[in-house]
């Protein structure tokens, strides 16, 4: 399984009368991804035969994207609509194909298919560490310092942000890691459904795993929150963090349903 | 092309007003073309610390509403020449501006003046935005109080996020944090936050810091910018703040708190 990004598209609303009848929203699925490395019909019929009737009713009626990038160069070219009879046969809905040549990608639209340009899980992880790397050391040119540029780069699933979080801002790293290179001010609350990093002070509130991931953690170069959390297990500091981990770099790291902040030296 | 500075803080009763008719004051003494707006609609105070309230005839909703032209509402400063005053109204609240009114002001303004200073209500409701919306440059006023560093923080976040600037992602506004209501001795005795403890908290660059001194308050009691009383380190740290906004670097003064005699320490104050 991995993960497929729809396209966000803003809601659009029609002329106050009734109400809209129509809404359009953008959300985020996960999808089975069914790579081809033939474009043998045949073949593909029997190995799709063999693995499913393991399955069980797993995959009835399950959409799947067909992914096309060890096909492109195939001698045979793929004849897509005896593979979508194909797939139906089998109980699966085919919705669109990723990673295809431009020849392939416009007979797939021929034949109806959607053409999904939505990075893999693997995939994102790959450009994040090429992005990291594009981004310029720290320069204290207040330019950087703005919130057009507060996202330096926002792949689908982490934010990175370079300038420090004010009290009453939120920032919210959807799917993701947040990594912070400014202080984390009082009032302000940072959340991820990931990891949080913040290579400054904590002051305000960080919420890691939000999504209920029990195994994100929270890494803070200067330990000064007023609140920690991860995967729905808080601890509030009401009067200060305790001396032996106040101002330290820390990580915060569940460990059953305790919350555990150790020093990280 | 005028520069448009905010007088800004989120706190209320932290010098905003005082240090608007001072910087304005200041610059006009060093030959700039100024002037100085009152955005607190409703509380107008401006024109009292400039010692020209029997003076407003018109006001700055006036003008926004088609009432009284631009020329007609600003009051010229008593005592410099190139220094001018918009008031705002008593008699209305702050739904009385509207951002394309207060663009259409700004934008005359800054075909006449070197300098526009405006002086932001308190809080961070629509008359503080108004009047942060169109800055160039901010001055971030803060008492060495936790309270205010907090609204400070707020009142940065929301520069950053809400200003026409970053709104179109051109340059952002350039920051200037002023700590005003500044002690020495307090500090020292822990009751008051240090410059390191605000700027830590902040992370902007200090330009300037005013000592608490009663002549500030004499100073505005009687309608005169302090800036004016060269020889106060009130005023002396004003004359610093303008230089250091005009791109000077100096050097801080009046941080170190006075060395108490013996009788006096022994006895206390």
């Amino acid at each position: 399984m991995e993960t497929v990004q729809a396209d966000q598209s803003s809601a659009s609303r029609l002329p106050e009368r009734s109400g809209p009848a129509v809404t359009l929203k953008g959300s985020v699925f996960t999808l089975p991804i069914l790579k081809l490395s033939s474009t043998d019909l045949d073949l593909i019929e029997n190995e799709l035969n063999l693995r499913l009737s393991t399955a069980l009713d797993f995959f009835k009626n399950a959409p799947v994207v067909i992914d096309l990038e060890q096909t492109q160069d195939a001698e045979q070219a793929l004849r897509f609509s005896q593979l979508e009879a194909l797939l139906r046969k089998l109980n699966l809905v085919p919705v669109g194909v990723q990673n295809g040549s431009a020849e392939q990608n416009s007979a797939a639209i021929n034949s109806g298919f959607a053409i999904l340009t939505g990075q893999t899980v693997d995939r994102v992880v790959e450009s994040r560490r090429h992005q990291i790397e594009e981004t310029p050391e720290e320069s204290n040119d207040s330019e950087e310092i703005r919130q057009g540029a507060a996202s330096v780069f926002v792949t689908e699933t982490s934010k990175f942000i370079k300038q420090p979080i004010r009290s009453g801002q939120r920032v919210y790293a959807k799917g993701g890691d947040l990594v912070i290179l400014g202080a984390v001010n009082h009032g302000a609350e940072v959340m991820a459904d990931g990891n949080i990093h913040i290579y400054a002070p904590l002051r305000g509130r960080a919420l890691a795993g939000l999504d209920g991931n029990s195994e994100s953690r929270i890494f803070c170069h200067s330990m000064e929150a007023e609140l920690v959390a991860v995967a729905g297990n808080y601890r509030v500091f009401e009067d200060k963090v305790p001396a032996d981990l106040y101002k330290k770099s820390v990580q915060i790291y569940l460990e059953g349903e305790q919350l555990k902040i150790i020093t990280l030296d | 092309m005028a520069t448009i500075i905010v007088v800004t803080s989120g706190k209320g009763g932290v010098g905003k007003t005082t240090t608007s008719a001072s910087v304005a004051t200041g610059l006009a003494k060093k030959g700039y073309k100024t002037v100085v707006i009152d955005f607190d609609v409703g509380l107008r105070n401006l024109d009292l610390i400039m010692g020209c309230e029997r003076r407003v005839v018109y006001d700055f909703v006036n003008v926004i509403q088609g009432e009284a032209s631009l020329k007609q509402a600003l009051i010229k400063d008593k005592r410099l020449a190139n220094l001018e005053i918009l008031p705002a109204s008593q008699t209305r609240d702050k739904d009385a501006l509207t951002l394309d009114g207060v663009g259409a002001i700004l934008d005359e303004l800054r075909q006449s003046h070197d300098f526009v200073i405006c002086d932001s209500p308190a809080g961070i409701e629509a008359g503080a935005v108004m009047a942060m919306y169109y800055a160039d440059e901010a001055i971030v006023v803060t008492n060495p109080e936790v309270s205010s560093v907090r609204d400070s923080d707020r009142m940065l976040g929301i520069l950053q996020a809400k200003s026409k600037r970053a709104l179109e992602g051109l340059e952002p506004i350039k920051e200037h944090l002023l700590i005003t209501r500044y002690d020495p001795n307090r500090v020292q005795d822990g009751e008051m936050l240090s410059i390191d403890d605000i700027t830590d908290l902040l992370g902007i660059k200090l330009a300037g810091v005013v000592p608490e001194s009663t002549t500030v308050l004499q100073a505005s009691n009687s309608g005169i910018p302090v800036i004016h009383d060269e020889s106060s380190p009130s005023g002396m740290a004003y004359q610093d703040l303008v230089a250091r906004i005009l791109g000077e670097e100096l050097s801080f003064r009046f941080l170190d708190p006075e060395k108490k005699g013996f009788l006096k320490r022994l006895f206390g104050t």
